[in-house]
């Protein structure tokens, strides 16, 4: 059985404009699904909604079922708050794209790690400083204990990219979400990023929803992609079929623009 | 080294303010609280002889029925510090209350709420305060509470507006993925960071109720005597002030120092309260 079913799912506004419209894809335990699109095109909706976490005036309806191992299966659209609650964070976590607004500025970094393990691993005091420090040791960050102290505005975009994955990762999702986790950062971070990313959901055996509108990016790190244009699915199938044999001539258009893009890049560095 | 250097001189600088700040308005805590253990003359002693100027038996001089400046000055700082303190805690309460419950409120209660502030705030604060006088009589507590309210409407419409800004940020979106509960991201999220802001705000606002008081009591709709309200004290003086200044010179001089003090607070609190501005600033 997949551990995230999502069957018909629609996003719809107040006024009626779809923003989502009859989307379906599953992830399998441990599988590693790409949504890629430009941006408007629903994928970071689509992201929200699978969490039950639609901003005000939009509704979801088809269905998302997450059954993560230990929670039970459940169906998340129109699902009430106290039913999902303990599925954010445990049975789904999730990476935002802008790592210095997704922080809470005025709160020291490994509060806002512990938070997590506190409600869904009832860690208290010494234990869980220790699990604090821990979680940031395992993203790979330098001095734990100066991190832990510090406030957002004090440490590095890739620093704080980094805090908010072992925010996400702290109760040990089944379903790692992220959403463009890597645009807001320079290219070599970028990289050390993504690589961090692979390793910690190979480690721990996660699945991956990666919301991106960069080929390249995820090309990489995706098993499988579903390619999203104005709130429709428009082709899935395998990251490498896509990749090299693309149907619609909508894929083949990003397939080829990053190309484009990567020959030119060849072109000046030869 | 450079780096060293600004952010340990930054913390001095704004403690400057804050000092400077604390000066004036502990000197006035200070005359409030000496003026409940002792007073130079009773205020119903009218031994001195009518506005005599400033010498060694009446510091201050005396008013036009010989009673003694400073120690109607001292009563008039205990006044001023109560209806401060009594009105932000009226204005604050109720005030941070209602603007959070209208920043969850769904779309329909929001825009009524918001409406009816308008109109809260439109209404002028004498005029709230002559209702208020009217409806029980002219005594502190009314004034305070004319005030109060007046401030709850200010107090509620700002929490109001910093609730749903923060409620907008990604890291409320990013706390609720991981699971943190509605009472939980309001009292380490949404509070914390409308927090500073609502601080500096509301040391403004006592400033400005101290003023309203004064100009209350100027009205004679604020302590009735012998309360010695600045604001009375002010209207007392007016008709000699061409040639008999002292009068109007002390509680004019104390209630701008008073409201400079506790804005020169807010001010420095402002920088203090915020750890994104201790870097830059």
């Amino acid at each position: 059985m997949s551990l995230l079913d999502v069957t018909g799912l629609s996003v719809v506004t107040d006024s009626g404009r779809a923003l989502v419209s009859d989307l379906s894809f599953t992830v399998e335990q441990g599988g590693r699904l790409g949504l890629i699109g430009e941006s408007g095109s629903g994928k970071s909706l689509t992201a929200l909604a699978v969490m039950g976490l639609l901003p005000p005036g939009l509704t979801a309806s088809g269905s998302v079922v997450l059954d993560a191992p230990g929670l039970g299966r459940t169906e998340m659209v129109g699902a009430a708050e106290s039913r999902l609650r303990p599925l954010r964070g445990r049975g789904a976590g999730v990476v935002f794209q802008e790592p210095l607004t997704a922080l809470d500025p005025l709160m020291r970094v490994g509060r806002q790690i512990a938070e997590p393990l506190r409600r869904h691993r009832g860690l208290r005091g010494a234990e869980l400083r220790r699990a604090v420090a821990a979680a940031i040791d395992r993203v790979q960050l330098p001095e734990p204990d100066r991190i832990a102290r510090a406030f957002p505005h004090e440490i590095s975009g890739g620093q704080r990219q980094r805090v908010a994955l072992a925010m996400a990762l702290a109760a040990e999702p089944a379903l790692l979400i992220a959403d463009e986790p890597t645009t807001a950062l320079d290219v070599t971070v970028q990289a050390e990023v993504l690589g961090l990313l692979g390793e910690l959901i190979a480690e721990k055996d996660m699945a991956l929803l990666f919301v991106s509108h960069d080929l390249a990016v995820v090309s990489g790190v995706t098993d499988e992609l579903v390619v999203l244009k104005d709130g429709r699915a428009v082709e899935s199938g395998r990251t490498a079929d896509l990749l090299h044999a693309p149907r619609q001539p909508y894929t083949r258009s990003l397939v080829e623009s990053a190309r484009t893009f990567e020959n030119a890049l060849e072109r000046i560095t030869r | 080294m450079t780096v060293k250097r600004t952010t340990r001189a930054a913390p001095r600088r704004r403690s400057v303010i804050l000092i400077a700040g604390c000066v004036p308005a502990g000197l006035i805590v200070a005359l409030a609280l000496v003026s409940f253990f002792w007073l130079p003359y009773p205020l119903d002693d009218t031994s001195g002889g009518r506005l005599s100027p400033p010498g060694a038996s009446h510091l201050l001089g005396t008013d036009k029925l010989g009673r003694d400046l400073l120690s109607q000055v001292m009563i008039g700082a205990r006044i001023a510090l109560e209806s401060g303190a009594g009105a932000v805690a009226i204005g604050g309460v109720l005030g941070v209350a209602t603007g959070l419950a209208a920043g969850f409120a769904n779309r329909w209660v929001d825009d009524t709420f918001s409406a009816l502030l308008d109109v809260l705030i439109a209404f002028p604060t004498l005029l709230l305060a002559m209702l208020v006088v009217a409806a029980q009589s002219a005594s502190l507590g009314s004034a305070i509470v004319a005030i109060g309210l007046a401030m709850t409407a200010v107090v509620a419409r700002l929490t109001r507006i910093l609730v749903k800004r923060v409620l907008a940020q990604d890291y409320i979106t990013a706390a609720r993925t991981s699971g943190t509960s509605w009472p939980r991201v309001i009292t380490g999220h949404v509070l914390p960071n409308i927090w500073p802001t609502l601080v500096v705000n509301l040391a403004l606002q006592f400033g400005l109720a101290v003023l309203a008081e004064a100009s209350l009591s100027f009205l004679g709709l604020g302590a009735p005597p012998p309360n010695a309200s600045w604001g009375r004290m002010l209207q007392e003086a007016q008709a000699t002030v061409s040639t008999a200044p002292y009068g109007a010179v002390a509680p004019g001089v104390l209630l701008v120092a008073l409201v400079v003090g506790v804005n020169l607070i807010a001010d420095g609190l402002r920088d203090t309260l915020d750890p994104t501005r201790r870097r830059s600033s």
